[in-house]
């Protein structure tokens, strides 16, 4: 098992370094840094004394070297549109799309692992085809849809919620800061969290509703079954625990995807978290940025995917390496 | 005499399918005493399953009892529903799968499995349920229990884990256990361990056993009397050693000469000629008639004749002397 | 017994292509199920009145020399107070006709929809040729890339491309060469799955014995390929290819939406989306729920179909 721990993290090392090239050949072959920064006036010597400094004038493996030190010590340059460090603003501006996905993730898998054993369960029932038929077109909606849609629903319509923005936000120590302590940011919250986790929720509940039911037809549910044991330990002691191992491993990747899909939930919204911001730097073609939200956002999905995969060996006791065999 | 422990009477089992009503059970009665092994043989679709399962209640729909009577010791039960028919499964009719592999819940440990099926039917706390499954293993033959209480079904032999499976299936003290194939999924060598288990269990604890099976020589190693049957009715009902050696229908008949046994000293080994009839294409008259050398008129036309207090369900049933 | 004479036998009349069809049981399976025929009726509706947009449409929307500014803000099916023309589905702040903006709006939607997945398909396609046929190497670095690059959510990929394909172009023609960024950016984002069936596809034909024999009497490898193993991977290849055309449609319109897409100068429905949403709340709803229905509709019905179509081809389920 060791040895399969180790081979995982030499993967994902390797796909990082990938990811890390693909993130330099932008900057260096995107557009012009030195064109970027300086103004119209500037002089011959003042282009070759930033040339220098920056150290565009090393040989490619050099740079990339270079590139790959200040990226994991959090350097990722000054962003052409804002000026500042670019560390700086996504410090700044993560609180907020962390908050947002994680209140959408956890209402996502609730809601999801709930309605999914429900529609196994039931699976004749009215209310079973009524939730399955829905589910249908939460699969088949573009998130930005649902997320109008919303809008017009609760903020023109009704008036009840804002239509954009994150509310008041509180800081917490030095870093953080919190919409979830004022009534207002509150408000702000539910109709971003309810778009961000609606695609996610339908994809889990039609998950755990295939898997739970593929595992009901199994032999040793029906061998618990005539051994008499009740419907609930049946459902929930057997049934639920085997469909979980599968489940587990998607709902973990799709934590990753949550922070990806906030891109396009913050825009409609124009919540200030990092999606917006990366979707603001393509815009402007700010290749500091682009280049470290891909950065960032690879660390996490290749984190989380190492991170399930070993998880996987740990909960299916079938897995682990030392099968004493037979006797 | 005592009551039998299950009396089967005129048992039918239906699914409505898109070709019409099917009948993979249609008229089926034999008994089972305290103690004893009754066989239930026949080919792949002969209903015997069916059967089985309709007696534990686990008929998966739209199959369901369309007519008959089920009785257990004493008391009816066909009519059973839900929470009746459930408390009655796995403490007064037990069980028993064909393949093990798949039987046993593969996340959970063995003594798990034991223990919950045990406090299910017993008022008794975790500790003593504890104590009892580990008393369960050690009785089914399962060597050091104690340490293997903690085991996953996974790191058991097939063997074993079929060991496991009968102790899982006897563990709250049934009067009925229904074993369906129980050795088909098994190595050979162990076959015979396994059907030697299922009989000395049930001498001792006087548990009635219907043990279904394809298989004559699982039948002639393990069962007291044997019931055949033949596309879903009993053609023959009667002591393992009088079908064997004398069978009275046609089919038995057929059936055991085409054993490599009987057919030793012959160029060719004897065979049925055809097949088993499709449920829903059943000829009229007796089921067997396509196939059977010494049909009549009578067979072809006349209502399927059926056992009703004889021996073999066919209007001229083979008579033979004993041979002395 | 009475000698009745012999039948003459006939031959079977051979029954045409679309007569097989009609009693097939897809069609069967088709005619049944109420889902199936609506979206099918309405993706057929909406495709055809995208491709006639120039003869259905009232106006041109983008000729400059057409717009009256005058004509904005008109709601539907009311004389403007201004120059009195009246619009069915009411003007955009330009002056655009509502209704023949969608129109090409959906032209250029499912143009890019379809132009991305047949790009995705031609590249899928050959990568899972080339590595399922060669193996060794070719299979070991194409399968990685592709393993690498589902490590991400695909319309992440996609706007990467198209944000460095953007950086790439002069600022002149960013907006003409958008739609083709858009194309470039979503079909390099899909073509893995294709690469992958194909691959799998190719593995299995690739060890039977026509292809044994087609080596030997010395054909190309190129030719093995595409006239032999290639037809027989088709079927999974056609289901994933329209399921892949609707998520294609729903990614253009998301990358428009967001403004990494088709510019407001070759608005696609995405685009007119991203415009309206700015006059919600100042009552000018029509600008936001026209192209938001057509989308709905568009977007429900090529899903549900897609759905379907899986459903009924699965071979498992019957």
């Amino acid at each position: 098992m060791a040895a399969f721990i180790i081979r995982r993290i030499g993967q994902s090392l390797l796909v990082l370094l990938i990811v890390g090239l693909v993130a330099f050949s932008m900057f260096h072959f995107v557009g012009d840094p030195i064109d970027n920064m300086l103004g119209q006036e500037r002089t011959i010597e003042d282009v070759e004394r930033l040339r220098a400094q920056l150290g565009l004038d090393q040989p490619f493996p050099v740079q990339y070297y270079r590139f790959l030190e200040n990226a994991v010590q959090g350097n990722f340059g000054v962003s052409y549109r804002q000026g500042r460090p670019v560390s700086e603003i996504l410090l700044e501006r993560a609180p907020a799309t962390l908050e947002l996905a994680a209140v959408s993730g956890v209402l996502a898998i609730l809601f999801g692992i709930a309605l999914g054993v429900f529609t196994a369960i039931r699976r004749q029932g009215v209310a079973a085809n009524i939730i399955m038929a829905t589910s249908l077109i939460g699969v088949s909606l573009p998130t930005f849809l649902i997320g109008i849609l919303l809008i017009y629903l609760f903020s023109v319509e009704l008036g009840w919620l804002p239509s954009f923005g994150r509310g008041e936000v509180v800081k917490l120590g030095n870093w953080w800061s919190t919409g979830i302590l004022t009534e207002s940011g509150l408000k702000a919250l539910i109709l971003p969290a309810i778009t961000l986790g609606l695609y996610q929720m339908t994809l889990i509940m039609r998950l755990v509703r295939s898997e739970m039911l593929e595992v009901l037809r199994q032999d040793y549910i029906r061998f618990a079954r005539a051994r008499g044991l009740k419907d609930r330990a049946v459902n929930f002691r057997h049934a639920l625990k085997n469909t979980m191992v599968p489940v587990v491993t998607v709902i973990g990747l799709q934590l990753g995807a949550i922070i990806a899909f906030a891109i396009i939930t913050e825009t409609v919204f124009q919540w200030p978290g990092v999606g917006l911001l990366f979707i603001n730097a393509i815009q402007f073609v700010d290749i500091p940025v682009m280049a470290a939200y891909l950065m960032l956002i690879s660390v996490m999905f290749v984190g989380i995917n190492l991170i399930v995969d070993i998880l996987y060996v740990f909960i299916d006791p079938r897995l682990r390496a030392d099968r004493t065999g037979a006797h | 005499m005592s009551e039998p422990v299950l009396s089967v009477r005129d048992l039918s089992v239906e699914i409505p399918t898109r070709a019409g009503i099917v009948k993979p059970v249609d008229g089926v009665s034999y008994d089972i005493s305290k103690g004893e092994i009754l066989g239930v043989v026949g080919e792949s679709g002969a209903g015997k399953s069916m059967a089985g399962n309709a007696v534990i209640g686990l008929l998966s729909p739209p199959a369901h009892i369309s007519g008959g009577e089920i009785w257990l010791n004493g008391k009816r039960i066909d009519h059973l529903q839900g929470e009746a028919m459930r408390r009655l499964r796995g403490k007064d009719i037990g069980m028993v799968f064909q393949d093990p592999l798949t039987s046993l819940n593969p996340l959970l440990t063995i003594g798990d499995q034991l223990s919950e099926t045990i406090q299910t039917h017993l008022p008794i706390g975790r500790r003593e349920a504890e104590k009892r499954a580990i008393a369960a293993l050690d009785e089914v033959g399962i060597p050091g229990a104690a340490d293997r209480i903690d085991s996953y079904p996974h790191e058991f032999s097939g063997g074993m884990r079929q060991r496991v499976v009968i102790a899982l299936a006897l563990c709250a003290e049934p009067s009925l256990v229904i074993a369906d194939e129980p050795t088909t999924a098994l190595d050979v060598s162990v076959q015979a361990q396994i059907i030697a288990l299922l009989r000395s269990l049930c001498r001792d604890r006087g548990t009635a056993v219907m043990l279904i099976t394809h298989d004559m020589g699982v039948i002639a190693e393990a069962a007291d009397r044997v019931a055949v049957m033949y596309a879903g009715r009993l053609a023959e009902l009667d002591t393992v050693r009088d079908v064997l050696t004398r069978p009275q229908h046609p089919y038995t008949d057929g059936l055991m000469a085409s054993t490599p046994l009987a057919s030793q000293g012959q160029t060719r080994l004897h065979q049925i000629p055809g097949s088993m009839p499709r449920l829903t294409q059943m000829p009229d008259g007796c089921a067997f008639h396509p196939r059977c050398p010494y049909a009549q008129d009578k067979c072809r036309s006349a209502p399927h004749p059926t056992i009703d207090g004889g021996r073999a369900a066919c209007w001229y049933p083979l008579l033979q002397e004993a041979a002395e | 017994m009475t000698d009745t004479p012999a039948p003459t036998p006939t031959v079977a009349k051979e029954k045409s292509r679309w007569q097989s069809f009609r009693e097939s049981d897809f069609f069967y399976a088709f005619k049944r199920s109420p889902v199936a025929i609506i979206s099918f009726t309405v993706v057929c509706i909406l495709v055809l009145s995208a491709v006639c947009a120039p003869l259905i449409a009232t106006t041109n929307p983008f000729d400059p020399a057409s717009l009256n500014l005058m004509d904005g803000f008109t709601p539907p099916m009311e004389p403007n107070a201004f120059t009195g023309n009246s619009f069915i589905l009411g003007t955009d702040d330009q002056g655009r006709d509502l209704y023949s903006t969608i129109l090409y709006g959906m032209r250029i939607s499912l143009f890019v929809g379809a132009a991305a997945v047949l790009l995705a398909m031609v590249i899928g396609i050959t990568l899972g040729l080339l590595s399922g046929y060669f193996g060794g190497w070719t299979e070991t670095i194409i399968m990685r890339v592709a393993d690498v690059q589902l490590t991400f959510p695909s319309i992440l990929v996609a706007m990467l491309i198209f944000g460095v394909a953007k950086g790439i172009t002069p600022v002149e023609y960013r907006d003409q060469m958008a739609i083709w960024v858009l194309i470039l950016a979503i079909g390099l984002s899909d073509w893995v799955q294709f690469a992958r069936v194909v691959r799998g596809a190719t593995l299995v034909e690739r060890n039977k014995d026509y292809v044994a024999a087609a080596r030997l009497i010395g054909r190309s490898p190129w030719a093995i390929m595409i006239k032999h193993i290639l037809p027989n991977s088709l079927s999974p290849v056609l289901v994933i290819a329209t399921i892949s055309l609707a998520l294609a449609i729903i990614a253009e319109a998301t990358l428009s939406f967001l403004g990494v897409g088709a510019p407001p100068t070759q608005p696609s429905l995405g685009t007119l989306i991203r415009i309206g949403q700015g006059f919600l709340f100042s009552g000018e709803w029509w600008i936001l729920f026209f192209p938001a229905g057509t989308l709905l509709a568009l977007a429900l019905s090529v899903n549900l179909l897609g759905d379907w179509l899986r459903d009924a081809l699965n071979p498992r389920l019957r």
